[in-house]
């Protein structure tokens, strides 16, 4: 029997495997970040362990930094603290910190593939649950807790069970307006929040490899909201061109060799998944939630579904929306357009094209928050910024920002927000913000219109 | 970390579905950088209503329930990787929680903690939230080296992994043992 590439990558990771018990996997890069860290740098201080590999670890402040004047001292002092702590815990581990102000800072899942840290057929680990993003490249790549955190840190090895299989093939061809965020939500509406759990997922079909890097790693992010640990897709001609001439990829000969290795990823033909779920692309619509997991989702020309059950009702009151009710018309004050899971250039460039020409409606409050510093850069060099400003939507700095509202960019209580992220939990946003996960281009649409309108018709 | 062999206590019941991690600790209490006082904002969002004041309505207010068992609805511990939402549920003072389902990061987060996680049949869990919600002085019996939970409902056996189980019975961690790896690793590395 063949074997996955999931497989090939795993195997070939692990160290050692415990007699009825868990597997020692090796880890090839572990990123860090301000929030999950601390805990896990006291836990060594406390027992005296020393850093195993700060050459194998790559530090970021995202989660918890202003997105507005960054050249100032952060207003906060607890997040102020949580900041200069993951400087001091770098220095002293002698570990590469990209921090704020740094013209490498951004999104750990932003920052990473775009210097070339991320590799096919690596295994990668952070604190976060968004981790599944690098496996857009061909690589395994997960979030952990802080205890794994300390694991690692301690020995550059986790404890695991290896999980079960998955793959999820969609071919066929997406209808205009359908972007990878689009998919991906589709997806989640189909299987649900735990479908994924214990499995590693991989996404083939010939929608996925038409697809840019960026649209894969929009896809592979959102894999832990159906439960699944990570996701993937087979490295190709497209995974090598992205990877080729950055930062921290490999040069020259030894280049050539790991793409002559990389080749050899994919999962054999007669390779068998635990599980399997096909999707036609022509079924698939521009995409919204209406409740607060991302499993509830609609194609934007349908109607809120009606389900007598108490934890449905109980989303659908926190929502105030109604059963059998469309989304169409609905007014909405707040459009982000952000996060790990669309903050890249390309999801910037798709709402430049929709915003040129347009004005934002007036009762929209339009955050712009790019990935990284070299996506705002990027926005700036192609022009976009200026298109945006026009249309008076805001620009801001990098960071996870509005995403998770851990620091000052939160939707005010009862407020909808039309958001690109990966989360519509109760008061994800901030407290009593009530959000509506889309596209960046249903987001720019939306912000043109201040309501929530199915815009497909008005596409070029 | 404690070790764990067997409880008897009353339970908490929390009979919704999909309860994520954004609940158990909202994003904003994520700013300490030591693992206490979680348990003060354990369902902040759900224990205070958007004034402030307490919502009389969650059951965590409710002085009827009590005890160190949480019985929670299914896909409990769903979203984010956050430890902070272990560090909660331990700070609280809850010891197990018990529920048709658990996200994977959850449970493993819950396990590195000293949090048993129980998973039974929705055919179990539904008939024994109704039990404890009519009956809250109901004591459920908790054996992790039978691996079987004793309820008026019936037993229970459960499924734990059999490292896990040592570690949690003895209070031991992960970072141990992999440190007691340390050469096979080193040889891990030389060779590829």
């Amino acid at each position: 029997m063949g074997k996955t590439l999931f497989d090939k990558v795993w195997d070939a990771h692990v160290v050692d495997t415990i007699k009825n018990g868990p597997q020692i996997l090796y880890i090839d890069k572990h990123l860090i970040h301000e929030v999950t860290s601390p805990q896990a740098f006291n836990e060594l201080k406390e027992r005296n362990i020393p850093f195993a590999r700060p050459d194998k670890t790559v530090a970021t402040a995202d989660h918890n930094t202003p997105t507005v004047d960054q050249h100032l001292p952060v207003k906060d002092e607890l997040s102020r603290n949580q900041l200069a702590q993951l400087t001091a815990n770098c220095k002293e581990n002698n570990i590469t910190l990209y921090g704020l102000g740094h013209k490498y800072n951004g999104i750990v899942h932003v920052m990473s593939p775009e210097l070339g840290i991320t590799q096919p057929g690596m295994t990668m680990v952070c604190g976060d649950s968004h981790t599944s993003t690098h496996g857009a490249f061909g690589t395994i790549a997960f979030g952990i807790g802080t205890s794994q955190v300390a694991q690692v840190f301690a020995s550059q090895c986790l404890l695991l069970e290896k999980p079960k299989s998955l793959r999820v093939n969609v071919n066929g061809k997406l209808k205009k307006g359908v972007l990878p965020k689009d998919v991906i939500l589709y997806i989640i509406a189909k299987l649900g929040t735990n479908s994924g759990t214990g499995y590693f997922c991989e996404y083939a079909g010939n929608v996925f490899e038409e697809m840019s890097m960026e649209g894969r790693m929009t896809v592979c992010n959102m894999s832990i909201e159906m439960g699944a640990r990570g996701g993937m897709v087979a490295p190709d001609e497209t995974t090598f061109e992205y990877v080729k001439g950055r930062e921290y990829a490999p040069q020259g000969e030894e280049f050539e060799n790991k793409v002559a290795h990389w080749k050899t990823l994919p999962s054999d033909v007669d390779a068998v998944f635990d599980k399997e779920y096909s999707f036609d692309a022509e079924d698939i619509e521009p995409m919204l939630t209406y409740g607060t997991n991302p499993g509830m989702g609609i194609k934007i020309s349908e109607n809120v579904p009606s389900e007598n059950n108490a934890s449905f009702e109980k989303s659908l009151n926190y929502m105030a929306l109604e059963k059998g009710q469309s989304m169409i018309g609905k007014p909405i004050n707040y459009v982000f357009i952000g996060s790990c899971t669309n903050s890249r250039i390309e999801d910037f460039r798709v709402a430049a094209d929709y915003v040129k020409g347009k004005q934002k409606a007036q009762n929209v409050t339009a955050w712009l928050v790019p990935g990284s510093q070299q996506v705002a850069t990027q926005i700036e060099e192609e022009g976009l910024k200026t298109i945006f400003e026009e249309a008076g939507f805001e620009l801001r700095q990098p960071g996870c920002s509005a995403c998770l509202a851990m620091n000052d960019d939160k939707i005010p209580v009862g407020e909808y927000c039309v958001s690109t992220s990966n989360r519509n939990f109760e008061g994800r946003q901030g407290p009593g913000s009530r959000t509506i996960l889309a596209s960046p281009l249903t987001a720019a649409a939306v912000a043109v219109e201040g309501k929530i309108i199915n815009f497909v018709n008005h596409l070029n | 970390m404690a070790g764990f062999v067997k409880l008897i206590d009353t339970a908490v019941p929390l009979p919704t579905e999909n309860i994520d991690t954004d609940q158990i600790i909202p994003a904003r209490f994520l700013k300490a950088t030591d693992k206490k006082g979680f348990g003060d904002n354990v369902f902040r969002d759900w224990r205070y209503n958007k004034d402030g004041s307490v919502n009389e309505d969650f059951v965590l207010n409710n002085p009827t329930y009590k005890g160190s068992i949480l019985v929670a609805g299914d896909n409990f511990g769903c979203g984010s990787s956050r430890e902070h939402a272990a560090w909660a549920i331990d700070g609280y003072g809850f010891k197990v929680v018990i529920s048709s389902f658990f996200a994977d990061i959850f449970k493993g987060n819950a396990l590195n903690n000293g949090i048993l996680p129980i998973q039974v049949t929705p055919e179990y869990l539904l008939p024994l939230i109704k039990l404890i919600q009519e009956n809250p002085e109901t004591k459920l019996t908790v054996d992790l080296e039978n691996q079987l939970l004793s309820t008026p409902i019936g037993d229970a056996s459960f499924e734990i992994n059999s490292y896990k189980k040592i570690c949690l019975t003895n209070g031991y961690d992960d970072i141990d043992f992999l440190i007691s790896k340390k050469k096979e690793i080193e040889l891990f590395e030389i060779n590829n």
